[in-house]
Order: structure tokens, then C-alpha cells, then sequence
């Protein structure tokens, strides 16, 4: 299990972590996921970000064929009960059920626990610290062997 | 600058000499909390500034009298003394039934304009049953598919009697065409009609992403209703030229005021290539701000506004009406500067951020409620978020007169800082090519996105203090109520929509819809076809996938 300082790199001998950080549906509100994406990055994992308006189909291919580790779903649309659970879903068709998948942005703490019901296994909310973010992937995440 | 204790010239040598001794025998002596002090944007702020500071500054040329050029004080000789700004507060969710019963309540707790909000649906082009608005119906705003929608958001609300912002931009040309059918069936003519339109989709592209077509085709959209508006709408704002959007994606002060004015020479030339005469639109482009929380800085901003947009349009476009010169602004307070945790603390920045807005001179405000961190306003949020305009307004005595910071030395020091730093810009983007040729290459986006992640560094490392974020937290968290969007909504608009397009003149809507096609595909201007495709009952989501079939749809590189 990786464990480097989240504000380094990662140990020379693995590779870096895949992640992708992903924008589910039409919103088009970016700031946070771009400021998520750049922040890992710096914390040492390759994170690839599939810009705006992806549907739950587009975003587990994108997350299966760029063979991820993790990936982030950024939403402040209030569409999160309707689209995160259909990207949990469709990803355990895929048999990826080994991808942790976080969520963040404009998320009622009333839907937490649900969401985190439906399979995210962590929500990240307005006022988060981005190191809060790459410590949780480094201490969860699968790496593959 | 204050901090250098040998000004040469203004204040004569007896002054200079005073200064010099304070700064050395009080100032280098005292201890300060930080060894540097910068705003929210990064500006550096001095300890002290002096008559010194406006050294610079002609108080004649350069500040003048509100109502003058450059309306650096204003653009009224007797601004609020005379006629309070509008309050205006964005409100919008579920179907239009619901945003209706919000509108009514609004007016009725003294809301002086309406403002609609818009769902994503809505605002990307899709009709609620469309697959991609799964989930989305009535979320961030109110869901608009078709005149029968319009018509019941203005139910009871006579249009010659309120003046109506509309919170939308690819969509926009298809939006007033709607506000038109609704505004000819109560009786009223376009002549009469008051409100905005915001239209402005430089900033989608730079900010805020609710693009649906190209920039280039975007902006012929632009120039058709800027066009119409001119010749058949003497009471409305075809544009509102935005600066939130930018700020709320990251921005800083200055980024916020050099690229919404650099959006605003682009639309001015639109209008010019388009063949009017810049008198007879440019008095009725009006613009849009963020108001933050650095409370001097956007004071400065403003003011800044005014006399860089005054001497622009004067000299650069040639304008000789005065009504050309005078920027007129909406704004808003900053959703990016509340917090979730302990969210009655938003109240507290929203009045501070309201205030700033009134000390700059806006012409109409919306302020923030205190749970949009979370979810669009609950009833008794946004009547606090009214009551804060309210209370400014007829309690603190600050519109009892013009332009009460004016000789601030901070203040005029700040204004003229920021002039120069967007003069900057200005080249920095001329140099590229102009505005479109600037957010093509990714320009203004990664200036942003840069200045979003430093902000982020800073408030991380606690450079920044966030009260209630990363300092003064509380470990027992307060749960207000929230407003929850019954999804059954989702389902009765889809219903709706689908039972519309059921009942319709289905021959008569196609034959609409194919006159608007070849009127997007020539180069004639669309606003009438639109008119007539929104009364044969076209749906929203069916309108701009026509429109989209001769445009294009833009999908932008992910930048990050």
C-alpha cells in the first residue's frame, strides 16, 4: 500500500497513482475539480481529468481503458443522487469494483450516508484540504501489483 | 506608495518632511501582525496612505463629480440620494409553478426586479426529457421548455410593471423569444418592455462553461439580438458583460475587471461590424460584478470600472453620447467566499460584501443566502439575504450620499492601482489577438485556474484564514434546514413536455422550425424565426438542436 507524504512523491520504485477526476453530468463548474486534479498531481499521482459533461457511461470508459486506480467525481449541480450511484453501478458491471470512487462538491450532509450506501466511499466537501484528499487516496486506494 | 518615506512631489516638502518623521519615528517602531499585508487577490496593502498617494491623481480629471466623465463617483449626479438601487435577488428551482409562488413572494417582501434563474437543462438546451437532464430538472433553477413554461413563470406578474433579468447565455436569443411571446399575449409592447438579458458568452467560454455552440457562431447570436434589441427595445439590456463567473472560477480582482472589459470591446466591435452606430447600442450593454470580500479592494474595482469603461468608449469607439460612456453594473455577493461550516456566517459576509457593492455605486444588487454553499435558498434564507439589502439601504445612512469613500487616499490610491494593472491586460490580450484568440489558446482559463489553486495554497497553508474553515472552527456543527427539489417535479415536467409536444400543431412547429434553420444557415437575423418557433410551440431543447446542427456543439480541450 503506497503511504508517501502526500505533499511529495511516491516511493521511486512504484509507479505513480492513476487517477481520474471526472465532471458527471451538465454542470459546468470546474474550479474545484481543477484545483483537485492539480493538487494530486502535485501530491505525485498521474491524474487524468476528462473535462465537462460526461455521462456515467462516458466516465467509467474513460476510468476502465485509462486503467485507474481511483476516480473523483466533482458535482455542484445537486444531481448527485441520480448519477453517482449509476457510476458505482456501472462500474461493478464492469468488474472494477477494485476503483475507489470519491465524491465532492455541493453535497448535503443529509446525502452522505447515502451516497456512501450506493458505494462512494468518500465524500469531500465545500472547505475540504486537498491534502485531506491525497492522504485518504493514499491510504485507500488499491494499487495493483 | 506610503511605505516610502521620501515622497518627491505633491503635499510640499513641510508635509513630506511630517510624513518622513512619522514613518521613522512611529511606524519603523511598531510591530505588525504579518510581515506583509496583500487583499484577497494578492495586492499589496500599505500600512498607511497619505496625500501622497494621490500625487498622481487629478482630482478634476481623474475623480470628477458622480454624473460627469469619467464617473469615477457614479454615473448619477445624485445616485441612491435620488433612487436606491434595484434589489434584485436570482431565484429560480423546480417548474415554473414553484419559482412563480418564490417570484410573488420576493415582490411582495419589497423585491424591487425580478431575476430568473434557470435550470442546467434549461440553460445547456435540453428539453427535461432529454436523457442527458436525468437528474437535473428544477435543481439550480427553474425548468423552462416551452412558452407554456414562460407563460406560467409570469403568472400573475403583469411584464410592463416589473423590469426581468435572465440568468442565461447559449440560450439566450431562444430565451427572450419566449419573454417576447409571454410580454405580446399580456398586451405589452416590446417598446415597453425593461429587464436583461445576459447573454454574454465570452465568459462561458472563459468561466463558467454553459456553452453550447462555437464562439464564433455563439457571437452571430449575439450580434442578432443586439441588433433587434437596438431597433425594437429602447428599455432593454440585450447584454449583461459578467465578471462574476469569472471571479467565482478563481480569479483575481483585476482579472475580474480586465477580462469583463475586455469581453465588453469585443461585444462593442460585434455591434460596429454589425453596422450600428455606437451610440445607439452602447448605452444599453450594462455589466455585471462580483461583489468579494476584501472590502477596499471592490470598492476600488468598481470604481476603477467606471473610469476605465468611460474613457474607452470615448476615445477608443469614438462614442459622443454620454449614455455611451456610463457603465451601468449589476451585483452579486461572492458564492465562492461562504463556507458550509457555520454557515450563519454568511450572513455576516454577505452584508459586508452588499456594502461594498452600495460604496461602489451598483445599480442593482442580489445578495447571497446564507445556505447556497449547500443548496439553492430555503424561504426564510433568501428573505434574510433581502432584508440585508433592506437594512443597508434604510438603516446604515450609507446612500444618503454620493460617493462617500471618494478622496479616501486608499481608496483613489487602489482605484488608479487597478486601472493601471488592467491597462495590462488589456495588451497582454491585444497582443494575442484579442479576446476570442486569447481563450482559444487557453489564456484567460489557466490565468484563472492559477489564480484559483494559489488562493487554495494560501488558504491551505493558513496564509488565507477562512473563519469557521481553517480557523475558529466549531466542533458541535449547526444543521440548518435546507431546500430539498422534489424529484416527482422531474417527472411532472417530463410529462409535461412530452404531452406539449403531443398536443401541438405538430406541422405548423416543423414548418417553424425549418424557417429557422435556413435563417441560422444564411446570415439573417434569427430573433423573429425564433419568436415565431416559440409561439408554434417549439420546445427549448428542440430550437437549439437546430440551431446546433448548423453550428456545431463546442467541446473545449480539458485544460487544467
Amino acid at each position: 500500500m503506497n503511504q508517501p507524504d502526500p505533499t511529495g512523491s511516491p516511493a521511486p520504485s512504484r509507479p505513480p497513482l492513476r487517477v481520474l477526476v471526472a465532471k458527471p453530468g451538465l454542470d459546468g463548474h470546474d474550479r474545484g475539480a481543477k484545483v483537485i486534479a492539480r493538487a494530486l498531481k502535485d501530491a505525485g499521482m498521474e491524474v487524468i481529468y476528462t473535462g465537462l459533461r460526461q455521462t456515467p457511461e462516458q466516465i467509467v470508459s474513460a476510468a476502465v481503458q485509462e486503467d485507474v486506480a481511483v476516480v473523483c467525481l466533482s458535482i455542484l449541480s445537486g444531481a448527485h443522487m441520480t448519477l453517482l450511484p449509476k457510476v458505482v453501478e456501472l462500474l461493478r458491471q464492469r468488474d472494477a469494483d477494485d476503483i475507489l470512487i470519491l465524491a465532492g462538491g455541493t453535497i448535503p450532509e443529509a446525502d452522505i450516508p447515502l451516497l456512501k450506501d450506493a458505494g462512494i466511499a468518500e465524500v469531500f466537501t465545500p472547505g475540504t484540504d486537498t491534502r485531506d484528499v491525497a492522504r485518504y487516496i493514499y491510504e485507500h486506494a488499491t494499487v495493483p501489483v | 506608495m506610503a511605505s516610502d518615506p521620501t515622497p518627491a512631489t505633491s503635499g510640499g516638502s513641510a508635509f513630506a518632511a511630517t510624513y518622513r518623521h512619522w514613518h521613522e519615528t512611529k511606524l519603523a517602531k511598531a510591530k505588525q501582525r504579518r510581515a506583509s499585508f496583500t487583499t484577497v487577490s494578492g495586492v499589496a496593502v500599505d500600512p498607511l496612505y497619505t496625500p501622497h498617494d494621490l500625487a498622481d491623481i487629478d482630482a478634476a480629471h481623474d475623480i470628477g463629480f458622480p454624473g460627469e466623465f469619467p464617473y469615477t463617483r457614479g454615473i448619477h449626479p445624485t445616485m441612491y440620494r435620488g433612487k436606491l438601487w434595484t434589489m434584485r435577488q436570482f431565484a429560480g428551482f423546480g417548474t415554473a409553478r414553484e419559482t412563480n409562488e418564490r417570484f410573488r413572494y420576493l415582490l411582495h417582501e419589497g423585491q424591487t426586479g425580478l431575476s430568473v434563474a434557470f435550470d442546467l437543462p434549461t440553460l445547456m438546451g435540453r428539453d427535461s426529457d432529454d436523457p442527458l437532464s436525468t437528474g437535473e430538472v428544477g435543481r439550480c433553477g427553474v425548468a423552462i421548455d416551452s412558452l407554456e413554461d414562460m407563460r406560467r413563470l409570469f403568472d400573475g406578474i403583469p411584464l410592463s410593471g416589473v423590469t426581468t433579468s435572465m440568468t442565461i447565455s447559449s440560450p439566450a436569443p431562444v430565451a427572450l423569444a419566449l419573454y417576447l411571446a409571454v410580454a405580446e399575449e399580456q398586451g405589452v409592447a416590446l417598446a415597453q418592455l425593461g429587464g436583461t438579458m445576459q447573454t454574454d458568452i465570452l465568459k462561458e467560454f472563459i468561466a463558467q462553461n454553459e456553452y453550447v455552440f462555437p464562439p464564433r457562431p455563439s457571437m452571430r447570436l449575439v450580434r442578432d439580438m443586439l441588433v433587434f434589441c437596438t431597433a425594437h427595445m429602447p428599455r432593454w439590456n440585450p447584454i449583461s458583460i459578467s465578471g462574476y463567473h469569472i471571479r467565482e472560477a478563481g480569479s483575481t480582482a483585476v482579472q475580474e475587471l480586465a477580462f469583463t472589459l475586455a469581453d465588453g470591446m469585443e461585444y462593442v466591435r460585434l455591434g460596429l461590424d454589425a453596422g450600428l452606430d455606437v451610440d445607439d447600442f452602447a448605452p444599453r450593454l450594462s455589466f455585471f460584478f462580483n461583489a468579494h470580500i476584501d472590502f477596499f479592494e471592490e470598492i476600488a474595482k468598481y470604481r476603477a470600472a467606471r473610469r476605465i469603461w468611460a474613457h474607452v468608449m470615448r476615445e477608443r469607439f469614438g462614442a459622443r453620447d454620454s449614455r455611451s460612456w456610463l457603465m451601468r453594473f449589476h451585483a452579486q455577493t461572492a458564492g465562492c467566499s461562504l463556507t458550509a461550516q457555520q454557515p450563519e456566517n454568511n450572513v455576516t459576509r454577505t452584508a459586508l460584501e452588499a456594502l461594498s457593492a452600495v460604496l461602489g455605486g451598483a445599480q442593482s444588487l442580489h445578495t447571497n443566502a446564507m445556505d447556497e454553499v449547500l443548496a439553492l435558498p430555503t424561504e426564510r434564507a433568501a428573505r434574510i439575504a433581502l432584508r440585508t439589502q433592506q437594512i443597508i439601504a434604510y438603516e446604515t445612512g450609507v446612500a444618503n450620499t454620493v460617493d462617500p469613500l471618494g478622496g479616501s487616499y486608499f481608496v483613489e490610491a487602489l482605484t488608479t492601482q487597478m486601472e493601471r494593472e488592467a491597462y495590462e491586460y488589456f495588451r497582454r490580450i491585444d497582443e494575442q489577438g484579442g479576446v476570442i484568440v486569447a481563450l482559444e489558446n487557453g489564456y484567460l482559463q489557466s490565468e484563472i485556474a492559477a489564480a484559483a489553486f494559489d488562493h487554495q495554497r494560501a488558504v491551505e497553508s493558513g496564509d488565507r484564514v477562512l473563519v469557521g474553515v481553517n480557523q475558529f472552527g466549531s466542533s458541535g456543527e449547526s444543521q440548518i434546514p435546507i431546500l430539498a427539489i422534489d424529484p416527482a417535479l422531474e417527472r411532472a415536467q417530463r410529462a409535461a413536455v412530452q404531452s406539449l409536444r403531443a398536443r401541438r400543431d405538430n406541422l405548423r412547429c416543423s414548418a417553424a422550425l425549418e424557417a429557422l434553420s435556413e435563417m441560422a444557415r444564411g446570415n439573417g437575423n434569427v430573433m423573429p424565426a425564433l419568436v415565431a418557433a416559440v409561439k408554434a410551440y417549439a420546445t427549448e431543447g428542440e430550437i437549439m438542436e437546430v440551431l446546433a446542427s448548423v453550428f456545431g456543439r463546442h467541446r473545449e480541450p480539458a485544460w487544467v
